[in-house]
């Protein structure tokens, strides 16, 4: 044994550290997944990201395309650039996904969300909201003498940004329907 | 070819135009309209399980020997459930499976009905793919779809949930070619990479093929083109414990299993090779051990046909997504146009290295006069039934490795293991389905006291079907590899490690009407093996072997390559606290 200078007792390692030679840094990506229309394949998707513990920033479904069955899932992730690269690739093992598309990378993108925010107040408050509204084009679709629900689109950070300013005005509930993205020009 | 039949009739009429000779089942409610059918005619047989776990455990062996998909069909509720371990373990270790359940009438889905189980639900995390079938004129083309995604790109189980009413109503019938899926995983690599690899090949100092289930998945032909390969370059080939058999055992290239368990040999050629050239494997954590220490100076190759693999757990800098066979083929092509060059007079010191390494003879034992040792046992039954037609399965724990260690496999598809999962219970099932496909072969369970027990039940099956299948028992009396790693992390507590209350295995047999052997003296081995062998009927051996014998080599969790352990010597406070975490 001892002539195999086989190294025993601790090491400074840990042996967690799964992947030393990728690199750590955070990024965000934005993935279009076209799906067959099929019951169940959203739940492919989610429980994929659940299974093998990806995050979901945000997620939306419809069927873009009624004769070819097929709905367009868009995905705002974050994680280390090998983590986005396994996403994808498990994202492509999924039998009913046809096609996955990064829009980071391919990009540039364009990415639209849109939200609805109930803000609740008087007087001043309920001026000041109006006005932030016009300035971030925001419509009013409902109000009452109370309250207003504005409609917003943008990019996520707008939504974030108008969502802020609303905050101290009496913001009291937000829907969002989360990112749709598609690539610019052809 | 279209016809109108009930769904029940387009399940078997499928089943057979999908050249399915063998299903192993149960029947319950919600499959009876199929179990009149596969009663009303005789092409297919039906193997009666004693639980649905060993039908899908049997689909897996006749599936592995074969390299043809198996087939399951139980009932819905608890008939889908206990198919669930099964399926993982399939999904796993890429096996293609078609599993058809039972499903309550469409109608009554979501109503907490009797025997209704949320199945597609249950089964997506652990299925390639599955299927809720609502309408009659949809059963055929999933059925062939099923078929064809069980078996395209990397294997996988798959499952059909069929509600009654839709076996009992009529649709149209449409055969296998009028299949359109668009799921089509691309088999053939890149030339560019491939002439890339083939490049490395031709310089490479130290170069090492390690090699994975994926050879044995892509076919008899790939397992061909890679002896071929191995024995035109001279590189030396280790492989895991799924891809025994795709090199022969006594090929000189051979350096045998790596891995946790595997040889010190292999490893240490892993951890120091210049160029590492994985063919269908998945740099598995039983393989890898400590990713930071993991072969450190080498450029990496991997050939795999799911790119997810590719990335996955080691950067690797020669990726190369296809088909084993097909990607193996194009390498010899390249290879050959360009010279058939190799670094012989690096090989040649590289060979020395590995024949030095080889002196440590890290499979040494100590055996007894006494005591039959477990290592032992399994060299005398290598010994007894190497020139047999023979077919080993194995249940888990420290048999299954020894079994990796001390037997030999020359082709593939003859060592059927739970690499993936790790099931105790695998092995016996696996026995039965791999003998339902070799009839007159010889089937082998190497299995642990603890293991067999968790599927005994199919001793029934074994008997009915008289299937001469041996159950060659390694008994400690302990759940051995448990105890290993209690003695080796847990200071020596032997928290629930050991086998109270076992049956009398030769009463057993005899009560399902087989034969029972007991052995438990080295010197009655041999004739007791012969026995065994020479019966023509299923057969437990309960071989009585030391209860306190610990595995090795071995690779403690969380450590490298060449921190390997050897032997008993001071195994004490081998694995830190970040390693015992580590499973
Ligand atoms: C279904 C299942 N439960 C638990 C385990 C954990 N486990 C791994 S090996 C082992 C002991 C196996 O004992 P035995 O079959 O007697 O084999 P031995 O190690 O003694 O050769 C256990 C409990 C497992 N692998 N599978
Ligand atoms: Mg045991």
């Amino acid at each position: 044994m001892s002539a195999l200078h086989i190294k025993k007792g601790s090491t400074s390692h840990s042996a967690y550290n799964l992947r030393p030679n990728f690199s750590d840094v955070q990024e965000r990506h934005t993935i279009a997944v076209l799906v067959e229309n099929e019951p169940g394949v959203l739940a492919r998707v989610i429980g994929l990201f659940s299974g093998r513990g990806y995050n979901i920033e945000s997620l939306t479904v419809a069927e873009v395309d009624h004769t070819g069955h097929l709905s367009r899932i868009t995905i705002v992730t974050t994680g280390t650039p090998q983590v986005i690269e396994q996403i994808k690739a498990q994202l492509g093992r999924i039998i009913p996904v046809h096609e996955v598309h990064d829009l980071t990378v391919e990009g540039p993108a364009v990415e639209r969300e849109l939200a609805i925010l109930k803000v609740v107040g008087d007087g001043d408050k309920r001026v000041e909201a109006l006005r932030l509204a016009d300035i971030f084009r925001a419509n009013v679709v409902d109000s009452t003498l109370g309250s207003f629900i504005f409609e917003i689109t943008g990019a996520p950070d707008k939504i974030d940004a108008f969502a802020e300013l609303m905050r101290p005005l009496g913001l009291a509930e937000i829907a969002r329907t989360g990112v749709a993205a598609l690539l610019r020009g052809e | 070819m279209t016809r109108e039949m009930t769904g029940a009739k387009m399940v078997v009429q499928a089943l057979k135009d999908q050249g399915v000779d063998t299903v192993f089942g149960y029947p319950g409610g919600a499959v009876l309209p199929i179990y009149d059918e596969i009663f009303l005619q005789n092409d297919i047989r039906h193997i009666l399980v004693r639980h649905e776990q060993g039908a899908v455990h049997a689909a897996e062996g006749y599936a592995r020997s074969t390299g043809k998909p198996g087939v399951v069909l139980v009932t819905s509720g608890p008939g889908a459930t206990n198919a669930v371990t099964g399926l993982t373990d399939a999904l796993l270790d890429s096996i293609p499976l078609v599993v058809l359940t039972g499903q309550v009438p469409t109608f009554m889905i979501g109503s907490d009905a009797f025997q209704e189980a949320d199945t597609v639900g249950i089964t997506r995390p652990c299925t390639k793919h599955n299927w809720l079938v609502k309408e009659t004129d949809a059963l055929a083309a999933t059925i062939h779809e099923a078929f064809h995604v069980a078996t395209a790109g990397r294997p996988g189980p798959v499952l059909i949930d069929i509600p009654k009413d839709v076996q009992f109503a009529t649709g149209e019938y449409n055969g296998p070619k009028s299949n359109s899926s668009h799921y089509h995983p691309r088999v053939k690599g890149d030339l560019e990479e491939i002439t890339e690899l083939v490049a490395a090949i031709e310089t490479a100092e130290r170069p090492v093929f390690y090699t994975g289930g994926g050879v044995i998945n892509s076919g008899a032909a790939a397992s061909q083109l890679l002896r071929e390969l191995v024995d035109a370059t001279g590189i030396p080939i280790t492989s895991t414990l799924m891809g025994l058999g795709c090199y022969p055992a006594s090929g000189k290239n051979w350096l045998g299993m790596l891995g946790m368990h595997g040889l010190y040999e292999a490893n240490m050629a892993m951890h120091d090779c210049d160029l590492m050239i994985n063919i269908g494997a998945r740099f598995d954590d039983r393989i890898t051990g400590r990713i930071d220490a993991f072969s450190p100076n080498s450029v990496k190759a991997h050939i795999d046909i799911d790119p997810s693999s590719i990335n996955k757990v080691i950067r690797v800098d020669i990726p190369i997504v296809g088909d084993v066979g097909h990607v193996l083929e194009d390498i010899l092509k390249v290879w050959k146009s360009r010279g058939r060059k190799v670094n012989r007079e690096a090989l040649a010191k590289w060979q020395a290295q590995i024949a030095d390494w080889r002196k440590v003879n890290c499979l040494a034992y100590t055996n007894s006069e006494k005591t039959i040792k477990p290592q032992y046992a399994l060299q005398r039954l290598e010994e007894l039934t190497k020139g047999h037609d023979r077919y080993v399965t194995t249940e888990v724990g420290q048999h299954q490795m020894w079994a990796a260690q001390f037997l030999g496999f020359e082709d593939p598809n003859r060592w059927m293991t739970s690499g993936g999962l790790g099931t105790m219970g695998y092995g016996f099932p696996a026995s039965i389905g791999v003998q339902m496909a070799h009839p007159d072969a010889l089937v082998i369970n190497v299995a642990g006291e603890a293991s067999w027990l968790m599927n005994m039940q199919e001793m029934g099956t074994a008997a009915q079907y008289r299937l001469p299948v041996k159950q060659f028992i390694l008994n400690n009396e302990r759940l051995g590899m448990v105890r290993q790693w209690q003695e080796l992390l847990h200071g020596e507590r032997y928290s629930h490690s050991w086998s109270e209350s076992l049956p009398d295995f030769v009463k057993l047999a005899e009560a399902f009407g087989a034969k029972g052997i007991l052995c438990s003296d080295p010197a009655d081995l041999d004739d007791a093996i012969i026995e065994m062998i020479e019966y023509d009927g299923p057969v437990i051996f309960d071989c009585l072997v030391e209860k306190h014998e610990n595995c090795f080599p071995m690779i403690p969790s969380g450590k490298a390559h060449n921190e390997m352990l050897l032997g008993e010597a001071e195994t004490q406070g081998v694995i830190d606290s970040k390693g015992s975490v580590l499973v």
